[in-house]
């Protein structure tokens, strides 16, 4: 496994990696309209451009079929617009994301959303592309600039991305990439919450929508360096609690297999995960040891 | 390759014989001669001197690893031995302080077994270690079985000197009283670290190896001098592997190959259900006295679902009524042992033409797949979802992110993953 790169690099320069969830079952049930969320981040991101000039800024949009990357500041055709009347950065991320979303919805089946549920957004996959893209800036060189994730997130926790999702935590734990997340849905997210907790990063979600810009940079536009001599939020407490196979309820105390750690509420005789069965060699065990005291 | 600035941790005295057993070479021409740093040179079509370009040849090397990997888990149920219980062994007799590793095999093992202890427990979060020494022929137990890799280098790191022989039999036979002690549905193992090509015995070192092997314990060693027959023997009667380091980095490899979970052998250990405990972090504000320092501490800690009690970290076992307790985190670090993601396929650049919708950028980094002269390049492809991704990324999501991110974020090939 590489090991962890070197953090000799401790000016304040970011590399600035944001998701956008554009989950249109999610949005289109929310009380904010997109258009109005987006304004609001847009300006934040441009802020982030402007606290340095060597600040990176990308974008990945998390939509509810595919994720996709919507802006790189690094890349050399986003520092020209194509209109005069708009900056590079609106133009050119307002019209990739269009192309995403238009994408995005063409990729949905049509007998998917029978049920009226809201389905999850991709959040593992645009945390792995996230990941790839900042250890493409560790092989850089040393002289990297500080690499973060920001989540946008709205949608609720999709529970099939939770293997995946923790894998993404722990491969940014190991390279030190703080997660954090501003989630603006209605509940906490446990996903988030956990991912901010393990990376060190800031899990915060706005009690009002109305001043989200405001939000947006007093929180998350600090740079890690920065970070030590500001009063954050801090957490109001993780909840580690895990949820079984069996039922997906969450428990305090459960049974979990030895062979394969699947957790389950209550006791089984076999393993659902690996098929392993319990407690049947163990009686052999037990019956050779009273055959030996007979002996 | 910065062997010259690891200057000898303890050995600071003897540094003139090892001047003079250096072939009478001065210590500006040992650097070149040990380095071998024309060997990463090579001349161009023009004749200039160029490094070799090393990703290509590191990236077979990760390939052959993966491979040989994916073919001992091909079985169709994967079982792993997630939970183990892992004894090393070293041996710290008077050959541990030949030098013909730098600066001495002792101190080579100290700084390796420090890497492997961190690498094991991030890996095998629910495991426990012990660390065992041989010197002047008696075993002797320097740390229990535990779970905490702070305390076992810090031992280890304190107590490294060597003399005497070493004696197999004496290290086996304490490891086996020990491992006999823990419950069936553990992993039992033994890694020895062998620097001696002798074992100085009281008894029968074959009865010893027949017990290990009744107890079923996994005996594995890495020798660090020459093959032995006894240290095959031994590994071979226990199901463990045995392996002789060439040199320092070689060693690193070879030790590193015993931290991810070995394949579970059914008879080896019993499967069932241990009862554990998930407690919540507490608030951040509160104040409670915890039982592991049996201080009053303010925050931060997690408290026992069955019995109340605070503890400061985890895994552990409560110590009022025993329950395992642990962060479902913990658990789910060990998930992508389970559900690993398939080889990637390579693609190579003629291939590439063939297809029309090229990407040119890899999916994961958006790295230009391109090489010099604007030719596609080596690049890999994932057999669900299609993607192309660059070497670099590759080895990324192998070796440490365990997701493949174009399955991921497409729901399409999620929904066929699942259906498998």
């Amino acid at each position: 496994m590489p090991s962890a790169p070197s953090k000799l690099y401790s000016d304040d320069v970011s590399l600035l990696v944001v998701t956008l969830d554009t989950n249109p079952f999610f949005w289109s049930t929310f009380s904010v309209p997109f258009s109005d969320f987006l304004s609001q981040v847009l300006a934040f991101l441009n802020s982030i451009l402007l606290l340095s000039q060597l600040n990176q800024l990308v974008v990945i949009a998390t939509g509810c079929n595919s994720c996709g990357y919507v802006y790189d500041s690094a890349s050399s055709k986003n520092h020209v617009s194509p209109t005069a009347s708009m900056p590079a950065l609106y133009s050119n991320l307002l019209h990739n994301l269009e192309q995403f979303v238009a994408r995005d919805q063409k990729l949905s089946k049509p007998d998917h959303d029978t049920r009226g549920i809201v389905p999850a957004s991709l959040l593992s996959g645009s945390l792995s592309m996230s990941l790839c893209y900042i250890q493409r800036a560790f092989r850089s060189g040393s002289m990297h600039p500080q690499p973060r994730i920001l989540c946008l997130q709205g949608s609720a926790d999709g529970p099939e991305q939770y293997v995946a999702i923790m894998n993404a935590i722990f491969s940014a734990q190991r390279s030190t990439v703080p997660i954090d997340s501003c989630y603006i849905g209605s509940n906490n997210s446990a996903f988030l919450q956990q991912a901010s907790y393990i990376t060190g990063g800031i899990y915060y979600k706005p009690p009002q929508l109305d001043g989200l810009f405001q939000y947006l940079s007093t929180v998350f536009a600090t740079d890690l360096h920065s970070r030590a001599f500001l009063r954050l939020p801090k957490s109001v407490g993780v909840d580690f609690r895990a949820s079984c196979f069996c039922h997906k309820q969450t428990i305090d105390m459960g049974y979990v297999c030895s062979v394969c750690l699947s957790i389950f509420c209550e006791r089984h005789d076999k393993c659902s995960t690996c098929g392993s069965v319990f407690g049947q060699a163990q009686k052999d065990v037990t019956s050779a040891n009273s055959k030996k005291r007979k002996a | 390759m910065n062997k010259i600035a690891e200057r000898p941790l303890n050995g600071d005295v003897e540094d003139d014989d090892e001047d003079e057993g250096n072939d009478g070479r001065e210590a500006w021409e040992r650097t070149y001669a040990e380095d071998r740093s024309w060997e990463d040179l090579q001349e161009d079509e023009s004749g200039l001197l160029r490094p070799i370009d090393n990703t290509a040849i590191y990236h077979a090397q990760y390939r052959r690893r993966l491979r040989a990997l994916a073919s001992t888990t091909a079985t169709a149920r994967i079982q792993k031995g997630l939970i183990r219980y892992v004894y090393i062994v070293v041996d710290l007799s008077k050959a541990a302080s030949e030098r013909d590793f730098r600066p001495s095999r002792m101190a080579v093992i100290g700084k390796q077994v420090e890497t492997f202890i961190r690498e094991f427990f991030d890996q095998n979060p629910l495991s426990h270690v012990g660390l065992v020494t041989i010197k002047d022929g008696i075993a002797h137990c320097l740390t229990e079985l535990g779970g905490s890799p702070e305390s076992h280098i810090k031992a280890l790191m304190g107590k490294l000197e060597c003399s005497g022989d070493a004696s197999l039999q004496n290290a086996l036979e304490l490891v086996l009283g020990y491992l006999n002690q823990i419950p069936s549905h553990g992993h039992r193992e033994v890694l020895i670290l062998y620097s001696a090509l002798s074992t100085c015995d009281p008894g029968d070192l074959m009865e010893t190896i027949q017990k290990c092997k009744k107890s079923k314990i996994r005996c594995s060693v890495i020798g660090l001098a020459a093959e032995m027959f006894i240290c095959k023997h031994l590994c071979q009667d226990t199901g463990g592997t045995y392996s002789v380091a060439l040199d320092e980095t070689h060693f690193k490899e070879l030790i590193l190959e015993h931290a991810p979970p070995p394949p579970a052998i059914t008879e080896y250990a019993t499967a069932s259900l241990i009862k554990m405990g998930f407690p919540q972090r507490a608030a951040e504000g509160s104040v409670a006295i915890c039982t592991c320092h049996e201080e009053a501490k303010t925050g931060g800690g997690y408290t026992c679902p069955r019995c109340k009690v605070r503890v400061c970290e985890l895994p552990t076992e409560c110590r009022i009524c025993g329950l395992t307790l642990i962060s479902s985190p913990h658990l789910a670090r060990s998930y992508h042992h389970l559900f690993p993601i398939v080889l990637f396929d390579e693609v190579s650049p003629s291939q590439n033409d063939l297809h029309n919708s090229f990407p040119n950028t890899c999916f994961g980094c958006q790295q230009s797949l391109l090489s010099q002269g604007n030719k596609p390049g080596l690049s890999v492809t994932c057999r669900k979802c299609k993607q192309l991704f660059c070497l670099d990324c590759d080895i990324y999501i192998h070796e440490s992110l365990h997701n493949c991110p174009g399955c991921e974020s497409s729901r399409l090939s999620k929904s066929i993953s699942s259906a498998q």
